[in-house]
């Protein structure tokens, strides 16, 4: 009985599904939960910078302290997922980049640790410096990030390329756009009343950024542009103009969960939209495919079986630490 | 420049030892964390409110730091490693993805309510709370020793040629991840994160126990300070034992598993039986330092004794030596070294465990100044143990990335240059180095403290309110 089960596994894609596609969705569904949640972390660490009231820097402290962590978990399986999914590609994509990764994981370090830092000590030296790096790893991060996106979405050859800091650009908007619902979300008073312009111009910003990105990639790769003007693709960049607008009324009319969600919305847009000019390549540098850099059946089974079951208890999990911190942050809550 | 094998290397050696002692501290401190939330929660005792409260901050901290260096560990495997990730993605892959997916999201978001939700949430969420995170922890380890323990005895797998290259291909999943090391690997990595965590624990307490009873100092919170003391000895009583009884089920499967690596560790070169054990070993020289050798180093061997090690009970079992290996040896000298001072200070720590157990029975715990201070130069021994450990594990098994598999020279990045890694190399001793300083400053700071005071803890008559009205908490620029 178990022999042949697994005899079984070992031969044929679980229930026949289309699994080298499914691992494709959901290592970038993955990286979308990651630069969603850990976005509106380091959105909130940028705004660091233009806040220098001791009380709203202790509330911003306060309003991602629980949830940093369990953010930044999604990053460790993203990189999970594809070692464990697409190998071949990890190996490739990592160590071609492999001054940048290392550049990732320096401003992860020094954002993770300058808030821990900053509660440390009451001077203003220490909290003026921990408050510096915390404001540099919070920004400098998520463009890295951008940066790495971009270059592989687009196979290219060195670190530093225009497209590549455009991405790196549109990612940072991006977390500003997010960390401005979230903070106004979390927090009452100042904060949530004079952040209102700043969430308002952060996205229009970043769709005009996200419009430039995609008219430069359809100038300079015209193998792209097919995939540019597929109806999925147009359809999404409509979308993210809607979610935009949503985003601006939602701001100005103070329905900060409405914005809250619209900033995620638009997070899952721009990966979709990255997803698909990719597939069905999944390292464009060296045109290795989907379907050539899976691995074999068996562990792919063994992976769908856990994560079909592990996603929704992660999902549970989340539930539990957001519903436990609901609500704006109380006075004299945090570190 | 240095060769971008010996710089991956270093590179890998140098974040993997730093970043092994926060997770020794949040697997050793986890159960001790759900004991004090159980006692706090079912007693009402302040005092067991303090100690969860003040080791939760240790904890936290830990595992901040602890996350951001555990990233660079799995970015490594595809910056460094690349032909090792593109060979063993499907043995390797999984387990780390599963880590992340089953132990990782349990422990990170559960911490969250742990660290910040005392208030927010029902004692009975509480108390799953502080569970969640311990287990989150202790399966965390679960997946990683399956990833390293089957590097260390790969089983389960057969090698094909795919686009050229070699492929570790997976074809029994029970086979390769429950293969033969995991067991002891596990069991001997879990013990010595909760006996180093004890060791720590009996050391800061011991500080404060010392000055108080023996300097005369008047020590705020010094109840708090006996009872972590006496927690951390009744600790370190159970653990102490246990981690040499299994050390030596460890170093036997080493023999039959991997002979070389024995070998390196008893350094010795020819095949022989009757091979005695250097439970003393001095170096008298400097070529005994560097390249010992046991048949020629001054110590105090008993006879027959590394035979017997090896095989459970024979002293006339044989040995093979290095000389029988082909190709390149492990590094000897770090491996012998590293192995004897392990064994040193695990003996060691159980002759603390009893003589503090004696003072206690005695009634003389608090008075005893020697081992006060014993306790004291020994609280970051456990951590050092574990580096020595892992060192004997990992450079023992020099030269294989995976044994008889894959050497680790093959498994380096291809594309990797010296330059590259060895800017990454020198970066991170710099940033490791100032990561370390940082975190040592916050648990001294965190221990100069102490435990939160009585004043300050939960409300338990309910007369303060649990936060005042919004507004007063906001509107409050002058």
């Amino acid at each position: 009985m178990t022999t042949t089960s697994l005899a079984s596994l070992a031969s044929e894609p679980l229930f026949g599904l289309p699994l080298p596609e499914i691992w494709f969705g959901l290592l970038f569904f993955i990286l979308a939960m990651f630069l969603f949640l850990d976005g509106f972390d380091f959105g909130a660490g940028a705004l660091f910078a233009i806040r220098d009231d001791e009380h709203e820097r202790e509330q911003l402290l306060a309003a991602v302290g629980p949830f940093w962590d369990g953010n930044e978990v999604w990053l460790v399986v993203f990189g999970g997922a594809m070692f464990a999914a697409f190998p071949a590609v990890y190996a490739e994509v990592f160590t071609r980049y492999y001054l940048l990764m290392f550049a990732i994981l320096g401003a992860l370090i020094v954002r993770g640790l300058a808030p821990e830092m900053y509660e440390q000590r009451e001077d203003e030296r220490w909290q003026r410096w921990w408050g510096r790096a915390f404001v540099f790893g919070s920004v400098v991060a998520p463009f890295l990030l951008g940066l790495f996106v971009g270059n592989w979405m687009l196979g290219t050859s060195s670190i530093v390329t225009l497209p590549g800091v455009v991405v790196g650009l549109v990612v940072v908007a991006l977390t500003i756009v997010d960390g401005v619902a979230f903070v106004r979300l979390k927090t009452r008073g100042s904060l949530r009343t004079e952040l209102r312009p700043h969430g308002q111009w952060a996205v229009v910003a970043y769709l005009a950024l996200v419009v430039i990105t995609l008219g430069y990639v359809y100038a300079a790769y015209p193998t792209l542009r097919e995939k540019l003007l597929s109806p999925l693709v147009l359809g999404l960049v409509v979308t993210s103009v809607v979610l935009g607008g949503i985003y601006v009324v939602a701001t100005r009319q103070d329905r900060f969960y409405t914005a809250f969600v619209a900033g995620g919305g638009l997070v899952f847009a721009l990966v979709a939209v990255v997803a698909r000019l990719m597939y069905p390549t999944i390292e464009p540098g060296t045109n290795l495919t989907v379907g050539d850099a899976i691995v074999s059946t068996l562990p792919l089974n063994i992976m769908t079986i856990g994560t079909s079951i592990l996603l929704p208890l992660i999902f549970l999990y989340f539930a539990v630490l957001y519903s436990a911190f609901s609500g704006p942050i109380e006075a004299g809550e945090g570190y | 420049m240095l060769d971008p094998v010996i710089a991956s290397r270093l590179q890998f050696a140098v974040t993997t030892i730093v970043h092994i002692i926060f997770p020794v501290m949040s697997m050793g401190l986890a159960p001790f964390l759900i004991y004090f939330t159980w006692k706090e929660i079912r007693t009402g005792k302040p005092i067991y409110e303090q100690l969860r409260r003040f080791w939760t901050r240790i904890f936290a901290i830990s595992f901040v730091v602890g996350t951001v260096t555990g990233i660079v560990l799995e970015f490594e495997f595809g910056t460094n490693f690349g032909v090792f990730s593109t060979a063993a993605g499907e043995l390797f892959g999984g387990p780390l993805a599963f880590e992340g997916m089953m132990a990782f999201m349990l422990e990170a978001t559960f911490l969250g309510v742990f660290v910040f939700g005392r208030e927010r949430v029902s004692d009975a969420l509480f108390f799953v709370s502080s569970v969640a995170v311990g287990v989150g922890t202790w399966l965390s380890a679960v997946w990683i020793l399956i990833a390293n323990s089957w590097m260390q005895t790969p089983r389960g797998y057969e090698l094909v040629t795919e686009n050229g290259d070699q492929v570790v291909r997976l074809v029994d999943p029970m086979a390769a991840y429950f293969n033969p090391r995991f067991f002891w690997m596990y069991v001997h990595m879990q013990n010595s994160a909760l006996e180093s965590v004890a060791l720590f624990m009996a050391g800061v307490g011991a500080y404060y126990v010392f000055r108080h009873h023996v300097w005369g100092y008047q020590v705020e919170n010094v109840g708090f300070w006996e009872t972590t003391l006496k927690i951390a000895l009744v600790a370190l009583i159970i653990t102490a034992p246990l981690q040499v009884i299994h050390g030596d089920f460890y170093a036997r499967h080493v023999f039959e598993t991997q002979p070389q690596k024995f070998a390196a560790m008893e350094a010795v070169w020819e095949t022989e039986s009757y091979v005695p054990e250097y439970i003393v070993a001095f170096p008298t020289s400097v070529q005994d330092l560097l390249d010992p050798r046991a048949k020629e180093i001054f110590g105090i061997g008993i006879p027959g004794g590394a035979s017997w090690l090896a095989s459970g009970g024979d002293p006339q079992a044989t040995i093979r030596g290095l000389e029988e290996f082909e190709g390149p040896q492990p590094p000897v000298a770090i491996v012998f070294w590293a192995f004897r001072m392990m064994v040193g200070l695990g003996f060691w720590f159980i002759v603390l465990a009893f003589w503090g157990g004696y003072r206690w029975w005695r009634g003389e715990l608090f008075q005893d100044d020697l081992l006060h201070k014993a306790l004291m130069a020994s609280s970051l021994l456990g951590i050092v143990a574990v580096h020595l450990g892992w060192i004997t594990t990992e450079v023992g098994r020099q030269p294989w990335i995976i044994q008889d598999v894959m050497k680790t020279s093959e498994g380096v990045s291809t594309g990797l240059t010296g330059a590259e890694a060895t800017a990454t190399l020198v970066g991170f001793v710099v940033v490791y180095t100032g990561l370390l300083v940082l975190y040592a400053y916050v648990v001294v700071r965190i221990i100069r403290a102490g435990p939160p005071a009585g004043s300050d803890l939960a409300v338990i008559d309910g007369e303060q309110p649990q936060a005042p009205p919004a507004e007063v908490s906001v509107d409050d620029d002058d």
